[in-house]
């Protein structure tokens, strides 16, 4: 046996004493959270696949035999569309949601400390109020009869009333004054990391401000960025109270859609099969996470 | 005289405010091409400050930075001459090594295969081959060090600004760096403004060295200058050890006043609490301008005389002239030095330094004091207006 091999196995018998001598606390400790886990997000979840593969019975039951037609429906060009609109519109809050809160992060990031946790609780206290509140006084706003028409008639910018509910507009509206903050928070906690010598190095070597921003500024802020993509499209995709108090009936989205299967139409089963592909494009987008995550290695972060 | 235009950097009347605090006052400061001119200082006293205005990071408050003779102040830090070497390095840590270096050339567009060359010259320069693909964090201090340098010498700059470059190494590093420093200085010609507070290095790397207390510019002179001849109390104090005498100095009874390549020495008699002692001085313009006032006024004339330790001299009996003894309190052996503390007899505590252990004396001996006349400088207390 030659000495390296030795050393590997007693640096195995080191860890599986290690492991033994660790793991009684550590699972005292992770105890309650396992416990936590299983009953109230594990189990759940498993049901949730279950009725997935069900069928659904005459009277908005479950009926105890396995099928895939749950799925095979999903593929509907009626329901595609749907999913389509609501990666779109998603992607789209997301996009003006970044494009807004970078800067808007940006600029409090670059304020002194008391200033700048002023300036974000101003972003979050619109957070704190409730969102149904908020969304609903849009809607009245946007009423024929509202406000915004009302003002505009009588400025004399319009001649009739605009249409403005009802409308894929409105709904990213709604859905940007709804994650805004999501998308701020984590911005503004990376910018604010910032060593602010990075940027004087790069004005130091020649580069003019602009140049800065985009290869300084913007990677050694990614991990913020990619944390509030995630945190503005994941819940994006799957919102529908936004639609429904904006979009009225027209603007049908995911969310909806699963909503109308397990409240209105009854079909358990489907709404469960749409839950599970929701859940498949979030843990896709986790994983893209922690692939870009582990792309940038940096110390700083 | 010399004209502005001769000096590569030129600091004048500059003045920072952060706030209402002055942190830079009335600034001057004229830097020779070539040369390596240290900044020195206690903490806080406005050393980066300085760097960072020159640089372009800070707007000054008023006067005016010359860089190569042409003013700089509305210009921003991209468009200056000058890189700089940071205290923490700031290397990008999302770029490799050979990224890192070659960033000031791609941001100027200049060709994939000339920066490739350029950057193996400077790793050559650093001594750094083979570490291109490294990140910055997989690289020890001293590496990343001579990548930073590596980084700001690559846009081949007329002035390097250097901010407590060797800050973060341990001391042994620290010496290797600060001879591997000093032979690219020299070697490329540029012109270094280097940060420290570490008098030692500032000693040993500079060709003049600028004093600095408060935001003010107490001295600029070369090392040995310096140390010799330090203008002011604060430099005398701050600079190496010294003793520092108070005193009036009245022209000697036997006036002998003689010239000498057109200066006069004159010789004084000084007065201070500790006891009296001579003084030869050269009268020259300079110094009269600097008291504002005619050195051999009746009433005599205040001033402060500095002796440093390793020139200090003691003796069993009187020396001529000397009137200042104390008693030996004690003596330490430092590895080179013998340090021996006497107390005067109004309580002020003098440092005497020998190479060689002195046998023919004892602690709690009395002894008196003196010094080669050329040894000790002298202090002029400045007058205001
Ligand atoms: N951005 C700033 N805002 C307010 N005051 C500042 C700022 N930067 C520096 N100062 C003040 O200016 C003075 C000079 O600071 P500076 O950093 O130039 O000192 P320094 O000589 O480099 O000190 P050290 O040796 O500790 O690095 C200090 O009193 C400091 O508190
Ligand atoms: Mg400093």
């Amino acid at each position: 046996m030659n000495p390296s091999e030795s050393q590997g196995e007693k640096n195995t018998l080191a860890k599986t004493r290690n492991l033994k001598r660790n793991t009684l606390p550590a699972l005292t400790m992770a105890g309650p959270v396992t416990f936590w886990m299983l009953v109230f997000v594990l189990l759940p979840l498993l049901y949730v696949v279950f009725i997935s593969f069900m069928r659904r019975d005459a009277f908005g039951g479950i009926d105890y035999h396995v099928t895939l037609s749950n799925y095979v429906e999903i593929l509907q060009p009626v329901y595609l569309k749907v999913i389509w609109k609501s990666i779109k519109l998603a992607l789209l809050t997301t996009v003006i949601c970044i494009l807004i809160g970078y800067p808007l992060a940006y600029y409090i990031a670059r304020k002194p400390s008391k200033l700048a946790a002023k300036l974000l609780m101003l972003v979050m206290i619109p957070f704190w109020t409730n969102t149904l509140v908020r969304l609903y006084s849009i809607n009245l706003m946007g009423q024929p009869n509202g406000f915004l028409n009302q003002f505009l008639l009588r400025a004399g910018l319009i001649s009739k009333p605009l249409d403005i509910l009802y409308s894929d507009g409105i709904v990213v509206v709604g859905l940007l004054i709804s994650m805004l903050p999501f998308a701020i928070l984590p911005l503004y906690a990376s910018i604010e990391k910032l060593d602010k010598s990075y940027l004087e190095a790069s004005s130091d070597l020649g580069a003019r401000p602009a140049i800065t921003f985009l290869r300084v500024t913007i990677p050694l802020t990614l991990p913020g960025i990619v944390a509030a993509v995630m945190l503005v499209f994941i819940p994006s995709l799957g919102m529908y109270y936004v639609p429904e108090a904006l979009g009225g009936g027209k603007v049908m989205l995911i969310g909806s859609l699963i909503r109308n299967q397990f409240l209105v139409t009854k079909n358990w089963p489907f709404g469960a099969s749409l839950s599970i592909l929701l859940l498949l494009i979030t843990l896709i987008m986790l994983w893209l996470y922690t692939r870009i995550a582990k792309l940038d290695d940096m110390e700083v972060f | 005289m010399n004209e502005i235009g001769e000096y590569i950097i030129s600091l004048s009347n500059v003045d920072k405010y952060f706030g209402t605090n002055h942190v830079i006052q009335n600034f001057h400061l004229n830097v020779r091409q070539g040369e390596f001119l240290t900044l020195l200082g206690p903490s806080g006293c406005g050393k980066t400050t300085i760097l960072r205005m020159i640089a372009g990071f800070e707007d000054s408050s008023g006067g005016t930075i010359r860089v190569q003779g042409e003013r700089v102040e509305d210009k921003e830090a991209f468009e200056r001459d000058v890189n700089t070497v940071f205290q923490s390095y700031a290397l990008f840590p999302h770029m490799t090594v050979f990224d890192n270096i070659a960033y000031g050339l791609s941001v100027k567009k200049v060709p994939k295969s000339e920066i490739k060359e350029r950057v193996k010259e400077m790793l050559e320069l650093v001594q750094l081959m083979g570490f291109e693909g490294r990140k910055p964090a997989m690289m020890s201090g001293g590496q990343k060090q001579r990548v930073a340098i590596a980084r700001a010498l690559i846009n081949r700059p007329k002035v390097l600004l250097l901010d407590e470059p060797l800050g973060a190494l341990d001391l042994k590093l620290r010496k290797q760096m600060q001879i591997e420093l000093k032979r690219l200085q020299k070697k490329l010609n540029i012109t270094f403004i280097y940060v420290t507070h570490d008098q030692e290095e500032a000693m040993t790397m500079s060709d003049r060295i600028a004093v600095m207390n408060g935001g003010v510019l107490e001295q600029l002179d070369t090392p040995d200058q310096i140390y010799k001849h330090p203008k002011t109390k604060f430099v005398a104090d701050f600079i190496g050890e010294s003793n520092l005498f108070d005193g009036i100095a009245k022209p000697a009874e036997s006036i002998s006043a003689h010239m000498e390549n057109g200066t006069i020495q004159k010789e004084f008699t000084v007065l201070t609490a500790s006891g009296i002692f001579p003084l030869v001085q050269n009268v020259t313009e300079e110094s009269c301008s600097v008291t504002k006032e005619p050195l051999d006024s009746g009433s005599g004339l205040p001033l402060t005389v500095c002796v440093r330790p390793e020139v200090m001299k003691y003796s069993k009996c009187p020396v001529e002239g000397f009137s200042l003894s104390g008693v030996i309190k004690n003596v330490i052996f430092v590895g080179s030095q013998y340090r021996s503390l006497i107390v005067m007899d109004n309580g002020y505590e003098v440092r005497v330094n020998r190479i060689k252990p002195d046998q023919t004396v004892s602690e709690g001996e009395r002894v008196f004091l003196f010094w080669d006349l050329e040894d000790a400088s002298c202090i002029f207390q400045r007058k205001e207006g």
